[in-house]
């Protein structure tokens, strides 16, 4: 492990300048879109990060987290749409909403283990998911569009594309410190501890469903912070983002990038995301080279692309 | 090695912007171009290339660039692509669109940038209501005006009361509506099933039969459309209650409906048959260049699409940034469109005539459209009115 | 009253087509510990083979008994090539890779049919309405559907039950390690297991493609719900997974029919109209979670590791 640090600490390294320094080339090059596509990456390496927290330290496989995406989106676009602009009021509001569902889900779901767990999680969001395509008032099926993003007063103008960007990429930095802080805290450790020997943890006398849960809620509420600033991104908020697929595409993202490592799932959202795009503008059979190319990191690149930097360390 | 990818990623994102600084009109074309409804995205692109090719593959001297953009048929990725289109690839048009739920989402990221965008087929109340716009027009219809002319038909049958399936989306909930416009019988009951993922009607088809409904109406495009009619004859309801359609068949889902389809009616603004010149050298020579398809209404409003744009932009003798001149110019209608001429409304839907298709079986054994009746001439949608534009 | 007879038969129907799937993903779960999400694809592949093979032969029977044998030989090479490298592997690398396995054999599909999907045409003899019941008419191919594939589930059943192989099969699902100590040519019997499940699974597809034709994608939605039986009945469980299959469709199709009527006694109609096709798709997955916080492990766990 020590060994590795090295490789993976410079690709991370590297990945944060590369993101801190995008809007320049941006302005440099005029080209708007690069900045447009990943403020949408940022967003959704929050959403990942989130879900690495319980995935790869908790060891919980939650195959619902994309609800936590719809649910602060949902909070941002209802909002809006009631005439409620105040950025304060809709990212509580959808942080708050975020953290009362992973709770309520959490402790029903943590009743269960294993490939039981993952169904349950997916049953919670696909119910929030037809929850959401119910919502005649705000769309329905079609989803909102939202015409005023979060007004923030004169503190950050989300309008603002480069402001917006930062805004974002603080956000994810600002998580995966916390959530740096939060593995190597008494509470992380013994999370961790959790998923290599929950029976131990619990004769050494560890409440551990109650620390799982909390675990749980962290996640979500993070996750429900990436979706307000999706909806915000894409003025634009829909059922779909909530449908199990969604979800998927989060944990390939987290696989991909290496489960449990603390920048493995940026790095794997933006490969992800930009393997997809490069590959829809190439050909329209994009899907033909994914599907390969993902089954070819399972079989041969354990430990996703941090795991496969370790190795080149070490090898 | 990441690193490295990264790099090569951002150049070859970059490099689709610098590639095409030529001059030389862009278009952005978003339509579904996977998944199970990529069939009429397909025949959508097939018509659009023809167009051009009829004009040279030039616009007013100019060479013209397509870029294709597949959304899914999913709106936020629909929204995305017209981001790309509009951000990176700078076009001067965005065209295509086959789903109102893509379109309502799509929207506002076109007309916040002022690009023109066309849709060549969805049709939402919104769009010819509230939200229309200068930037935005319709080659093809509102949604309610195809059903409401299968409406008048029902009228004119002599149909007294009618049961209604349709899929619970933007344009299916617009589409009963419209029915409910015209017909002066007794709506029964009125079904909404998932979309786009339901395909057994099993339970919608038996409340219609217990209804005593005398007649069932839906609209069901793309496939769906194929597996509602094998379901509806396969629980026998064929001879019992007619079915009126609109959406539902077309020279897609044909092959696949076959002798399910025969003798069920639908409305249509452009039929294959329709004698005017212009459409008579598209049919042939969709069929010459595409062997073994036939074109359908999706595919002549895209090429009417192509054919609008080309007026436009020969009106401001390619100067594409004359954009009031342009929508002076396009609210003309000013081309040869493949149903006849029509008018633009206020809220740039076209006013145009509706018409009775029915299904026949040609001499060699194949099943093709045609033309029964008009149905409605110079019709336009109740809309108009609830748009800003005057 | 009638109606509820007629969608009785509709929930039943569609329950037992979700036990066929879901009897070869519950086997291959229980037994190899696999989570085969590319299962969806078979059912796919079974569709698409039927169409080709009975417009080739011009009988459906011989098409479709051709195209059981060809996803049966599909089920045995996917299993051969990919997928036994992923046994003793996490679960999550299952998802991964036969996520990947689903989108390549979707545009693989797309490359070799074209994107329009195609037509199974019902035979004659099978394309009529039958009256089951007075003033109850019912399409025979759907009764069709549901007598053979009751006799599967007999067939499994007693295949399951009563032979070796079907003993070794249970002694699979719930202890692993027994079976290779007993000498058993344990990677044979994976394969033919997984071979089995294909079968199944293409069974299903080809025997719902003339309702609802043949398209890519078309087993996505329908995988989910089998997990859902699975997860329900208990994962390596061929009764449960019966049981909560016939559940689930009836649920679904009961949902669907009555829940409008009933929403519309309290909201709006057009409100009703709206929410009555989100909440009846809702109610099958608050039927799992109910049986899960209740039954962490379905409602027959096979095995109590």
């Amino acid at each position: 492990m020590k060994s590795s640090l090295n490789a993976q600490t410079i690709a991370a390294a590297a990945l944060v300048a590369a993101l801190l320094l995008l809007p320049a080339y941006s302005s440099l090059t005029g080209n708007i879109f690069i900045l447009t596509l990943f403020t949408r990456i940022v967003i959704l390496a929050l959403a990942a990060v989130s879900l690495n927290l319980i995935m790869g330290y908790g060891g919980m496989m939650s195959f619902g987290h994309a609800a936590y995406l719809g649910i602060g989106g949902y909070a941002v676009g209802i909002l809006a749409q009631e005439g409620i602009g105040s950025g304060y009021a809709q990212f509580a509001v959808a942080l708050a909403a975020s953290a009362l569902f992973a709770l309520v889900i959490g402790a029903l779901s943590l009743r269960t283990r294993g490939v039981y767990f993952i169904m349950i999680t997916l049953a919670f969001a696909q119910m929030a998911y037809y929850v959401a395509s119910g919502l005649a008032r705000y769309g329905g099926d079609d989803g909102l569009t939202i015409y005023k993003r979060s007004d923030f007063g004169g503190l950050v103008n989300l309008s603002d594309r480069v402001q917006f960007y930062y805004l974002c990429l603080a956000c994810l930095l600002a998580v995966v410190f916390l959530i740096w802080r939060i593995v190597n805290s008494r509470f992380g450790l013994v999370v961790q501890g959790l998923r290599s020997n929950e029976q131990r943890m619990q004769a050494i006398g560890f409440a551990s469903k109650r620390y799982k849960l909390v675990c749980f809620v962290i996640a979500g509420t993070l996750c429900g912070l990436a979706g307000a600033l999706l909806a915000n991104n894409t003025d634009f908020i829909s059922p779909a983002v909530m449908y199990w697929t969604r979800s998927g595409d989060l944990m390939v993202m987290v696989i991909l990038g290496g489960m449990g490592t603390l920048f493995g799932p940026v790095v794997g959202a933006v490969l992800y995301l930009v393997l997809e795009e490069l590959l829809s503008q190439l050909t329209e059979y994009w899907a033909l080279i994914m599907g390969p190319l993902l089954l070819l990191v399972v079989l041969f690149g354990r430990g996703g692309i941090m795991g496969l930097l370790g190795r080149l360390n070490r090898g | 090695m990441k690193a490295t990818f990264w790099l090569a990623g951002a150049a070859a994102l970059c490099l689709s912007q610098s590639a095409l600084a030529a001059d030389s009109i862009k278009i952005g074309f978003v339509s579904t171009f996977s998944g199970p409804t990529a069939v009429i995205g397909n025949d959508m692109r097939n018509s659009f290339e023809l167009a051009l090719d009829h004009l040279g593959r030039k616009i007013d001297g100019k060479p013209v660039e397509v870029i294709y953009e597949d959304d899914q048929q999913k709106p936020d990725i629909g929204k995305q692509k017209t981001e790309k289109l509009v951000q990176a690839d700078k076009v001067d048009f965005i065209v295509g669109y086959i789903w109102s739920n893509v379109l309502l989402a799509s929207l506002k990221t076109a007309v916040d940038s002022k690009t023109f965008l066309i849709s060549a087929n969805a049709g939402p109340s919104q769009l010819a209501g509230e939200l229309c716009s200068p930037y935005v027009f319709s080659t093809s219809w509102q949604n309610d005006q195809t059903p409401a002319a299968m409406g008048l038909t029902m009228n004119q049958k002599g149909v007294k009361s009618v049961f209604l399936i349709g899929p619970n989306y933007a344009a299916g909930k617009d589409m009963l509506a419209g029915v409910k416009s015209t017909f002066k019988g007794q709506v029964v009951g009125e079904e909404y099933t998932v979309w786009p993922s339901q395909l057994d009607f099993s339970a919608e088809l038996s409340k219609a039969r217990n209804s005593g409904a005398e007649a069932i109406f839906v609209f069901y495009p793309g496939a769906a459309g194929v597996q509602f009619l094998n379901q509806y004859a396969q629980a026998g309801l064929k001879e019992k209650m007619p079915l009126y359609t609109a959406f539902t068949i077309d020279e897609l889902s044909l092959p696949l409906q076959k002798d399910n389809a025969i003798g069920v009616p639908g409305a249509q603004e452009w039929v294959n048959d329709l004698p005017n010149e212009q459409n008579k050298k598209f049919v042939e020579d969709y069929r010459k260049k595409y062997p073994g398809l036939r074109p359908t209404y999706y595919g002549a409003q895209a090429y009417d699409a192509a054919q609008l744009i080309n007026s436009a932009v020969v009106a401001v003798k390619g100067d594409t940034s004359q954009k009031d001149a342009m929508k002076a110019e396009m609210e003309k209608a000013n081309f040869k469109s493949l149903r006849g001429s029509f008018k633009y409304g206020n809220n740039h839907i076209p006013i145009q005539n509706f018409y009775l298709q029915d299904v026949v079986k040609e001499a060699d054994g194949q099943l093709s459209l045609k033309t029964v009746a008009t149905i409605v001439k110079d019709d336009q949608d109740r809309f108009q009115d609830k748009c800003p534009m005057k | 009253m009638l109606l509820v007879v007629e969608q009785f038969l509709n929930g039943l129907q569609f329950g037992l087509l979700l036990f066929l799937l879901a009897a070869g993903l519950t086997l291959v779960f229980g037994i190899m510990d696999l989570v085969n999400l590319a299962h969806g694809s078979l059912y796919m592949m079974g569709a698409y083979f039927a169409a080709t093979f009975v417009a080739w032969t011009g009988s459906f029977v011989l098409g479709a008994l051709l195209a059981l044998g060809a996803t049966l030989l599909l089920g045995i090479v996917l299993e051969l090539a990919a997928l036994r490298h992923l046994y003793g592997r996490d679960h999550l690398d299952h998802v991964l890779a036969t996520f990947g396995l689903i989108l390549f054999f979707n545009e693989a599909v797309r490359l070799v049919w074209g994107p329009a999907g195609l037509a199974l045409p019902l035979p004659s003899w099978l394309a009529f309405p039958v009256t089951i019941m007075p003033g109850i008419q019912y399409p025979a191919y759907r009764l069709a559907i549901i007598v053979v594939a009751l006799l599967v589930a007999l067939l499994l059943y007693l295949g399951v039950m009563r032979t070796r192989i079907g003993m070794l099969i249970r002694a699979g699902a719930s202890n692993r390690e027994m079976i290779g100590a007993l000498g058993i040519n344990i990677k044979l019997l994976y394969t033919l297991v997984f071979g089995l499940g294909a079968a199944l699974a293409g069974l299903a597809g080809l025997m719902q493609a003339p309702i609802l034709t043949v398209q890519i994608g078309m087993g996505e939605n329908i995988l989910i719900l089998a997990f859902v039986v699975i997860v329900i009945g208990g994962i390596g469980s061929i009764r449960g997974a019966f049981i909560a299959a016939i559940l689930i469709g009836l649920i679904d199709t009961l949902g669907r029919a009555f829940l409008p009527n009933l929403l519309r006694q309290i909201l709006s109609s057009a409100a009703a109209s709206t929410a009555a096709p989100a909440m009846s798709s809702m109610l099958i997955y608050l039927l799992m979670a109910i049986v899960l916080v209740v039954r962490p492990e379905g409602l027959f766990p096979a095995s109590r590791r």
